[in-house]
């Protein structure tokens, strides 16, 4: 599949999927801003460009569903656990209520999508953490679901894919949230084991707890330019060192040089450069004994 | 003298007033027997509701007090023939964590812990318990050492927390932290980690993947400290206390949200107090708990704590 084919795979999708471009009278909706080159684009543009300036190549944040029609093969996803429910386990207030306005905000049951699918023909688990639902931050169903995938992945005998987009462990589920992180590492230890592969795709922003977790230990760890990665903040760190702190810290490109990524993709070549991982991976391509 | 938590004033004040009374009576020659042996039995009865009715951010206090004892005071008291090994072979020796081989009960055993100080000089060099990723990686060679040569792991909880600097974040403390959680999952030898005093976040479960979590009685285990969740939720970390309370850290807490398995039992007015029966009550609980582990085989080891952590979290199915 070329870049071509994805992007019509975007347009078809969009009629039918993307229930978030709503269509109303104000400029805004038919423009986009981008947030790094203040230029103003045309929202069509922007989508067709899969959410890529057109002027300076920032990747601004998909929703989960946009990303599943931009990385798998058309009409091949299948989702799981939608049925898990969050509940309030420390009693905080409003927190429920929180969640419902997200729920409906974003069309997930929680800030993960997972599923199986294909990709290039290829069958594949996919999580895909989703920022616009409380900042994609991992509670008690977050880490549920994605060990569950996980778990899905090593059943099948498929690689398994994230997404990552998070900004850590979820405060208003306390240590349970801190837990996950050690839930979701057990069921990749698992997976691990048994010979398969993991890709992990760190995209804007992957911090504190899911980046000291399942993102930074993929047997490839890919990310998207600039996505801010890093575990403690950068007010955090400024506050504690007295120093500034370079521009490019905790982008992807400052990890890369630092040597915590394999590779920085860019989005439209994602698809492709994922793809032609899974395959180099197929159980029988390597012929030595 | 011991640092007084304000929590306890009443206990230390009516302890003052009687050795002052036995004081008196002594100089005076007259016989005060009767009244000091009221005020006791009042004392006695303080004691227990005062201590046995901590609210969360009175533990916190005690797992934070300057004098509580550390890892190396546990290893000291607890194990034998310790040996100090040092480093991640990658690229430095970080003091926040320790670790090494010893003898306990007889058999051969590996130790790592974090580190905290008990002067200002020490804390400077151990960074005050929070590691850097060398911490980490030291503490995952020592544990695939004590694989290899197959005898447990025991683990020392007691940092606030990872350290948020600049070097941590170049050198990877992302990775340090999730190879180690991932690696220790997969570990085919018995894992038990003790949160010994405060318990924070990615640090602390760096060294927790283990297959029994016991915690002290005012030890504290949570996702971020008081005063970060009080700055995170509220904007405001004076609010610490009520974060203490409405972010349920304490042993009582983890206990019910069945993420530890055994809550060890501290001296009255916290482990500080008397460090070597502190140790004893320890060294019981982790013989058992070695014991119950001993009769299992590498794969259920890990199988056992798949399954511990595979049943944490709270959500509704339907």
């Amino acid at each position: 599949m070329s870049i071509r084919d994805i992007f019509s795979v975007n347009r078809k999708k969009q009629r039918g999927n993307f229930s978030a471009t709503k269509e109303k009278d104000f400029p805004e909706d038919l423009m986009t801003k981008c947030p790094e080159c203040r230029k103003i684009h045309v929202t069509k543009a922007v989508e067709q460009n899969l959410k890529v300036c057109p002027n300076c190549q920032h990747h601004l944040k998909l929703t989960a569903q946009e990303r599943v029609a931009i990385f798998l093969d058309e009409g091949s996803f299948t989702s799981l656990d939608d049925h898990l429910q969050t509940t309030n386990p420390l009693g905080f207030p409003a927190y429920v209520e929180k969640i419902e306005v997200d729920k409906k905000k974003t069309g997930l049951n929680e800030a993960v999508l997972t599923g199986v699918g294909t990709l290039q023909g290829d069958k594949v688990v996919v999580a895909i953490m989703d920022s616009h639902f409380r900042m994609g931050s991992m509670g008690s169903v977050v880490g549920e679901k994605i060990t569950r995938a996980i778990e899905k992945a090593t059943e099948l005998r498929v690689p398994f894919i994230i997404f990552t987009a998070s900004g850590g462990a979820r405060m208003q589920e306390g240590v349970l949230s801190l837990m996950q992180m050690a839930k979701t590492s057990v069921a990749l230890s698992r997976h691990s084991e048994m010979g398969l592969l993991y890709i992990s795709i760190l995209t804007h922003p992957t911090t504190g707890g899911v980046s000291a977790s399942f993102a930074s230990v993929g047997d490839f760890n890919i990310a998207e330019p600039q996505a801010l990665i890093g575990f403690a903040g950068r007010r955090v760190i400024e506050q504690t060192v007295r120093e500034k702190l370079p521009d490019d810290f905790q982008t992807a490109e400052f990890l890369l040089a630092h040597g915590q990524l394999d590779a920085i993709f860019h989005r439209h070549e994602m698809r492709d450069k994922v793809a032609t991982i899974v395959k180099l991976h197929r159980k029988g391509e390597a012929t030595h004994v | 003298m011991s640092k007084i938590m304000p929590f306890e004033e009443p206990v230390i004040k009516l302890r003052e007033k009687i050795d002052e009374l036995k004081h008196i009576a002594q100089d005076a020659e007259v016989d005060m027997s009767g009244e000091i042996e009221k005020l006791e039995a009042r004392l006695e009865q303080l004691e227990k509701s005062i201590y046995s009715n901590m609210a969360p951010w009175d533990r916190v206090q005690v797992a934070r007090h300057p004098e509580r004892p550390t890892t190396l005071a546990y290893i000291d008291a607890i194990f034998e023939d310790f040996i100090e090994l040092h480093g991640d072979r990658l690229f430095g020796d970080d003091a926040a964590i320790v670790g090494g081989i010893a003898s306990f009960n007889g058999q051969p055993i590996t130790i790592i812990g974090h580190q905290r100080g008990k002067t200002t000089k020490e804390n400077i060099r151990r960074n005050f318990g929070m590691p850097h990723p060398e911490g980490y990686r030291k503490a995952l060679r020592l544990m695939k050492q004590a694989e290899k040569f197959n005898r447990p792991i025991v683990c020392f909880i007691d940092t606030k927390g990872a350290y948020p600097g600049k070097a941590a974040e170049e050198r990877g403390q992302s990775e340090a932290i999730a190879r180690n959680l991932i690696e220790m999952a997969g570990l085919k030898v018995p894992v038990i980690s003790i949160v010994i005093g405060e318990g924070g976040s990615g640090g602390a479960l760096a060294l927790g993947v283990a297959n029994r979590i016991l915690m002290l009685e005012n030890s504290t285990y949570s996702v971020i400290s008081p005063e970060g969740a009080a700055s995170i939720l509220w904007k405001d970390a004076s609010l610490a206390k009520q974060a203490a309370e409405a972010m349920k850290i304490t042993a009582p807490d983890l206990m019910d949200m069945k993420i530890i398995d055994t809550i060890i039992p501290e001296v009255a007015g916290g482990a500080h107090r008397d460090i070597d029966k502190q140790a004893k009550v320890m060294k019981e609980h982790l013989t058992a708990t070695l014991e119950d582990l001993s009769v299992l085989n590498e794969e259920e080891l890990v199988q056992d704590r798949y399954e511990k952590f595979k049943a944490i979290g709270q959500f509704i199915e339907n």
